[in-house]
């Protein structure tokens, strides 16, 4: 009987060193053998590696965990899903099976909701730039378009001539709420006065009826309080905007930009101290609602929520192709998925969980994507036991902003797959081949090889 | 007297280098290779006696032992006639 192996391993022991939580690096290992029941392996010998992997439970679970935080808290209130965070058709009709309308920002987002079936009244049409037709589209099906700015007003009176209707509409505001960077890039700032006078230039072109406000003050805010100063601030002009110019604010749309349980780049403290429960966002927006509305007046509460809801759905199962030693010393593995279908390792520091039990101490080392790119880093420093050629990494939370950001770039993007309820496993996005890619592609006559 | 012959090693897997005063910490697997280094073993040698104690393949057992000699390399534990 021969002995158990275990990878040979040198650790240098250095004196000094303290580490106050007592757990060192070297001890913690995080194994996850299945996703809702489904193994690992099963997965990837069906669909490949890399994969993506949604979980349906944990998708409702979490809409219905936000949903319920605000429902409970005040009498109007309307889920709209963001789009960009992840327009996989699956998961927006999960979504919307749930009650959410849709959230775009361009007319491919609006036609794809529309594709899905989403009736335009249940769109509402987001952004800095939505070109003429688009907005002609947007009026005739009766979508909710935020005004961006100065020459959108114009655009929408142009398209109520030419379609004789008043549209109603809504204006993006952006303001001091007390957090850095304060996004002043979209909408008309409210402090300066601009804000104002957009409703002015609304009243006096009297071609458009002005019944929203919309404002999204950031992306991962870790402050609940800045939600606060957000929502008195747009009640107190909603009544500036109704006693002073006869319109009725019908809805008040505060975005989105709450965090998910990922892990920052930079910040020390664990995602389960650092992010505040979706309750205390909750909370300090109803009752900054409620106690500065007037008696009677419970204008419609929008909430643009995208990662919150999707980012710890989605998993990200890859495989180590091979271990290298750095000059540094550093441990190195690469690994067949990268930054091009990983954007956000950019910002986060992934929870890395292991598909088996790997014996051998923990040493530091740096996780690279398969590009021959040098910016292809997923994780610079992480502690992992020596893993064999063909161990899975199951990365997580990565279901926000990855399947839509994500690059063809030197690799075709990988196949994405939804776990049911049940346990059914669907293919939502087939892995591409070469024909994805070359299709727009045209080859001038004369340019023909003949080898 | 080459380097690892010089190195303080118990059975645990405590390393001491009187040179340096750095100390080390290996694992069995660790421990099992400098032992046949320090009797000058060759590589090929010390494949075959780690596939044959334990349950790992020759050609896991190589790739380890090229990972496991850079380590010491880059510790400067490996020198004259180990190198």
């Amino acid at each position: 009987m021969k002995e158990a192996y275990e990878k040979p391993v040198i650790l240098k022991l250095k004196t000094g060193m303290m580490n106050k939580f007592g757990s060192s690096p070297a001890y913690i290992r995080k194994i996850r053998k299945e996703i809702d029941g489904v193994p690992v392996e099963e997965l990837v010998e069906k669909f490949g590696s890399p994969l993506f992997v949604f979980s349906e439970k944990k998708l409702r679970q979490k809409f219905r965990e936000v949903k319920n935080a605000f429902t409970l808290r005040y009498p109007n209130v309307e889920f709209s899903w963001s789009y960009k965070t992840n327009y996989l058709d699956a998961i927006c009709a999960v979504l919307h099976q749930e009650g959410e309308t849709a959230e775009v920002v361009s007319e491919f987002e609006y036609e794809k909701a529309r594709r899905l079936g989403v009736p335009g009244n249940q769109i509402i049409y987001n952004g800095p730039y939505k070109p003429y037709d688009s907005l002609v589209t947007a009026v005739k099906e009766g979508a909710r378009i935020n005004i961006d700015h100065f020459e959108e007003i114009a655009d929408l009176e142009k398209v109520a001539d030419e379609l004789g209707v008043k549209p109603r509409v809504g204006i993006r505001l952006n303001m001091d709420t007390g957090i850095h960077p304060q996004w002043s890039r979209f909408g008309f700032n409210l402090e300066s006065g601009q804000a104002l006078d957009a409703v002015k230039r609304i009243a006096s072109g009297g071609k458009l009826e002005l019944v929203g406000l919309h404002c999204h003050i950031g992306t991962f805010i870790l402050d609940p309080h800045a939600y606060e100063v957000e929502v008195r601030k747009l009640v107190n002009f909603a009544y500036t905007v109704e006693d002073q110019f006869g319109f009725k604010i019908d809805y008040l749309d505060i975005g989105g930009g709450f965090p998910s349980k990922n892990r920052l780049k930079g910040i020390y403290l664990p995602p389960e101290v650092a992010v505040p429960s979706v309750d205390e966002f909750a909370e300090r927006v109803c009752s900054a609602l409620l106690s500065s509305l007037r008696p009677g007046d419970y204008p419609k509460l929008i909430l643009e929520s995208g990662r919150a809801i999707v980012d710890e759905a989605g998993y990200l199962i890859t495989t180590v192709h091979a271990a290298k030693r750095l000059p540094s010393g550093l441990k190195a593995y690469v690994l067949d998925a990268g930054v091009n279908i990983l954007f956000t390792a950019f910002w986060y520091k992934f929870n890395i969980e292991i598909d088996r039990e790997v014996y051998g101490t923990s040493e530091p080392c740096v996780l690279y994507g398969p590009l021959c790119m040098n910016i292809d880093v997923v994780d610079d420093l992480t502690y992992l036991p020596p893993l064999p050629r063909g161990t899975r990494l199951i990365l997580s939370p990565v279901g926000a902003y990855n399947v839509t950001q994500w690059m063809q770039f030197i690799r075709y993007r990988p196949a994405v797959v939804l776990i049911g309820e049940n346990g059914e496993v669907d293919l939502i996005r087939e892995a591409e081949d070469l024909t994805d890619i070359v299709r727009r592609e045209k080859l001038p006559e004369r340019l023909k090889l003949e080898w | 007297m080459g380097k690892l012959e010089r190195l303080a090693i118990n059975d645990e897997g405590f390393i001491f280098d009187p040179e340096t005063g750095n100390s080390y910490t290996v694992n069995k697997t660790g421990l099992f290779i400098i032992k046949f280094l320090k009797e000058g073993k060759s590589e090929e040698e010390i494949v075959k006696a780690l596939s044959e104690k334990f349950d790992v393949s020759e050609e896991d057992a190589r790739r380890d032992l090229v990972d496991f000699m850079e380590q010491l390399r880059l510790y400067g534990l490996l020198e004259g006639e180990n190198v």
